[in-house]
């Protein structure tokens, strides 16, 4: 059995004069210690999942209908004790800007203790050796002395590591990193997503990794889900969807790495920006952006199936399919 | 630490030097000290006779020198009516108005943190909407508006609570004699002190009420919640202690106003405090007294100030006292 398992989930926002659609029909699985990737562009509801996964959506937003089965058990209706539970302990998140997670005012000790002791029953004491085990398997230096410290006394990669190693304080069997590295500097990026690998790797631990940035889904997960607008366009094994992707959404965010273009030239990109939640065209969200876009994709949302090795939600990826093979016959 | 307390002082010294040279400028507006000395009687040579002794007739700068040579050594003056050092005037009154100043504190910090708090975490029920709704009243009213009405009310209504004065009141050491020693003296501050706190008391609540709803929504909130802790550590942990540093920072310039506002809340109950005894030497242009009350209020303001400072550096950890003295 799948250690996560989401089906039909709808999330909404509840703006003044209406209710918008933030999620629309997210349906997938997460077996035990397996690695996600999540990735689209900003607004397209990446971080929005990882945060309905633990039922931790903020007003306005809500889950409107849908499951997100936990080891059996759906979140979504847990009451909020039942949430405490899960919170931390079974499922672990790690968010996008360490210089904002950490509370200023609590010494991480302190952060670290409360974490332990609101799941289970130790002192004190037995709590700081913990947390000094697990500051030491994020590599910390002296992490005696880290425990007295303030946030602010730390770098921000230094403070991703200790968010990472409370992430890790009590086993949890599901971490979701919501863009873990994007505040980081990039020669810290490598680093802490290397030691995420190995942590994950060697605890069996299951991650979703919400990123807009496909190299490190290449690195570091088994299985990608791509979003557009609340929904999922593609979904398979993070190798086929690098090496050969289906849906034009997904080719042009290939496309766009800086990779894929040569010394010199420009860079590639996708015309256009993702739509507002209040303003999804009909049809295909991604048809005014889609340069193979027909009269059926401005009409007919795509469901998305199986193609190939993928999971694709496109009207016109047989079409797309014979172009190519084309193409390359030419070449 | 020691460093930024030299630097405070140093500040301080500066603030006190210009409180003084405006009391003293106001001196020479307030009319002619002489009249209120000798009265009408007295013939002009007298008066030219003693302006000379006093040294009214000499050049402003002259005057205000002398006035802060002899206040460095403790002399503010003497007061024309009580015919006492003006000093030993105030500081036989402080106590009674420090008095007044704490119990009103007390009720400020005992109910601004839990209303506050309470109308944060749960802004739309009608308990919450009532204390915002209330708060805005209390605010708008003015302080001798509440204390008229709490007497119509408790003391010649109800007849519960006295109605002036200090009661029953305990000699602790020196000048300083307490209400809080015996009930008598329990009830005659109960009223003075909620009637000074009822335009802060509001006040608080709305700044804690938008502070904490503020920090409620900020990121380290939200991952506290995904770390499984209790809602009440969060708020009470988590929240609150961001909450209180700005509120601390006003909240220390407002027990320096709240000194100020005592004037009416004492005068109201005839609380022989330092505030009436100020509006008397208005009344009576008892000039030294006035300028030494001045310098008195204004050295409580800047304590005060540099008390809090020194608290807020102790409560956040991102204010480093050692170094900010560099």
């Amino acid at each position: 059995m799948s250690l996560l398992s989401v089906r039909d989930l709808n999330v909404k926002f509840a703006m003044r004069d209406e209710t918008v659609t933030a999620l629309n029909g997210i349906s997938f699985d997460l077996a035990k210690g397996e690695r996600l990737g999540i990735v689209g562009e900003s607004g397209a509801g990446k971080s929005i999942t990882g945060f309905a996964l633990m039922n931790l959506l903020s007003r306005p937003g809500f889950i409107d209908s849908g499951e997100i089965l936990f080891d059996g058990q759906d979140v979504v209706t847990m009451n909020n004790k039942q949430l405490r539970e899960i919170r931390g302990n079974r499922i672990a998140m790690i968010f996008q800007d360490p210089m904002v997670t950490l509370n200023p005012v609590l010494t991480i000790g302190q952060q670290m203790v409360e974490t332990l002791r609101a799941h289970r029953k130790v002192s004190h004491e037995e709590a700081r050796q913990i947390a000094v085990v697990k500051l030491r398997e994020v590599y910390i230096p002296s992490p005696e002395e880290r425990l007295d410290q303030y946030p602010h006394e730390l770098s921000g990669g230094m403070r991703q590591r200790i968010i990472i190693a409370i992430a890790l304080l009590l086993d949890p069997q599901l971490i979701i990193a919501d863009e873990p590295t994007t505040a980081l500097d990039v020669t810290i990026q490598a680093d802490i997503m290397e030691l995420m690998l190995e942590l994950c790797q060697s605890n069996q631990v299951g991650l979703i990794l919400i990123t807009h940035d496909l190299g490190v889904v290449s690195q570091m997960t088994e299985r990608t889900l791509v979003m557009y607008a609340g929904r999922i366009i593609e979904s398979g094994r993070t190798r086929s969807i690098i090496n050969d992707p289906q849906h034009p959404y997904t080719q042009g965010l290939i496309n766009a790495l800086p990779q894929q273009t040569q010394p010199g030239e420009r860079l590639r990109q996708i015309p256009g920006n993702m739509p507002t939640l209040a303003q999804i065209p009909s049809g295909c969200a991604f048809n005014p952006r889609c340069e193979f876009a027909t009269d059926t994709c401005r009409s007919q949302i795509p469901k998305i199936s199986q193609y190939g090795e993928v999971e694709v939600a496109c009207h016109e990826v047989h079409r797309l399919q014979l172009e190519t093979q084309l193409e390359d016959q030419e070449a | 630490m020691f460093a930024y307390l030299v630097k405070r002082v140093f500040q301080a010294i500066a603030v006190m030097f210009v409180i003084s040279l405006i009391a003293f400028a106001i001196q020479g507006n307030l009319g002619d000290p002489l009249r209120e000395l000798v009265g009408q009687s007295v013939s002009e040579e007298v008066r030219q006779q003693l302006r000379e002794e006093l040294g009214l007739n000499d050049p402003f700068l002259a005057q205000y020198l002398r006035f802060v040579s002899n206040a460095l050594q403790g002399d503010l003056g003497t007061s024309y009516f009580f015919k006492e050092p003006a000093l030993d005037v105030i500081l036989k009154k402080l106590p009674a108005t420090l008095e007044l100043v704490l119990g009103a504190t007390i009720i400020i910090i005992g109910l601004s943190v839990p209303l506050g708090v309470y109308t944060a975490i749960k802004p739309n029920t009608i308990l919450s909407r009532g204390i915002m709704g209330l708060s805005i009243v209390g605010i708008s009213v003015p302080v001798f508006l509440t204390a008229i009405l709490m007497i119509f009310l408790f003391s010649v209504e109800l007849g519960w609570l006295p109605s002036f004065g200090r009661g029953d009141i305990v000699p602790v050491w020196g000048y300083w004699e307490t209400n809080f020693a015996t009930a008598d003296g329990w009830l005659h501050i109960l009223m003075p002190s909620i009637a000074l706190a009822s335009i802060m008391l509001p006040l608080f609540v709305r700044l804690i009420r938008a502070e904490m709803m503020e920090v409620l929504q900020s990121e380290y909130v939200r991952y506290a919640t995904a770390k499984g802790i209790n809602p009440w550590r969060i708020y009470f942990v988590h929240a609150l202690k961001n909450t209180l540093l700005p509120v601390i920072t006003v909240g220390g310039v407002q027990i320096g106003t709240m000194v100020a506002y005592t004037i009416l809340t004492e005068t109201v109950f005839q609380w022989p405090g330092m505030g009436f005894m100020f509006l008397e030497a208005v009344n009576r242009v008892d000039t030294p007294l006035i300028v030494a009350y001045l310098i008195v209020v204004g050295g409580i303001f800047v304590v005060t100030n540099t008390i809090v400072d020194l608290i807020y550096g102790l409560v956040n950890p991102t204010v480093n006292l050692a170094r900010m003295g560099a």
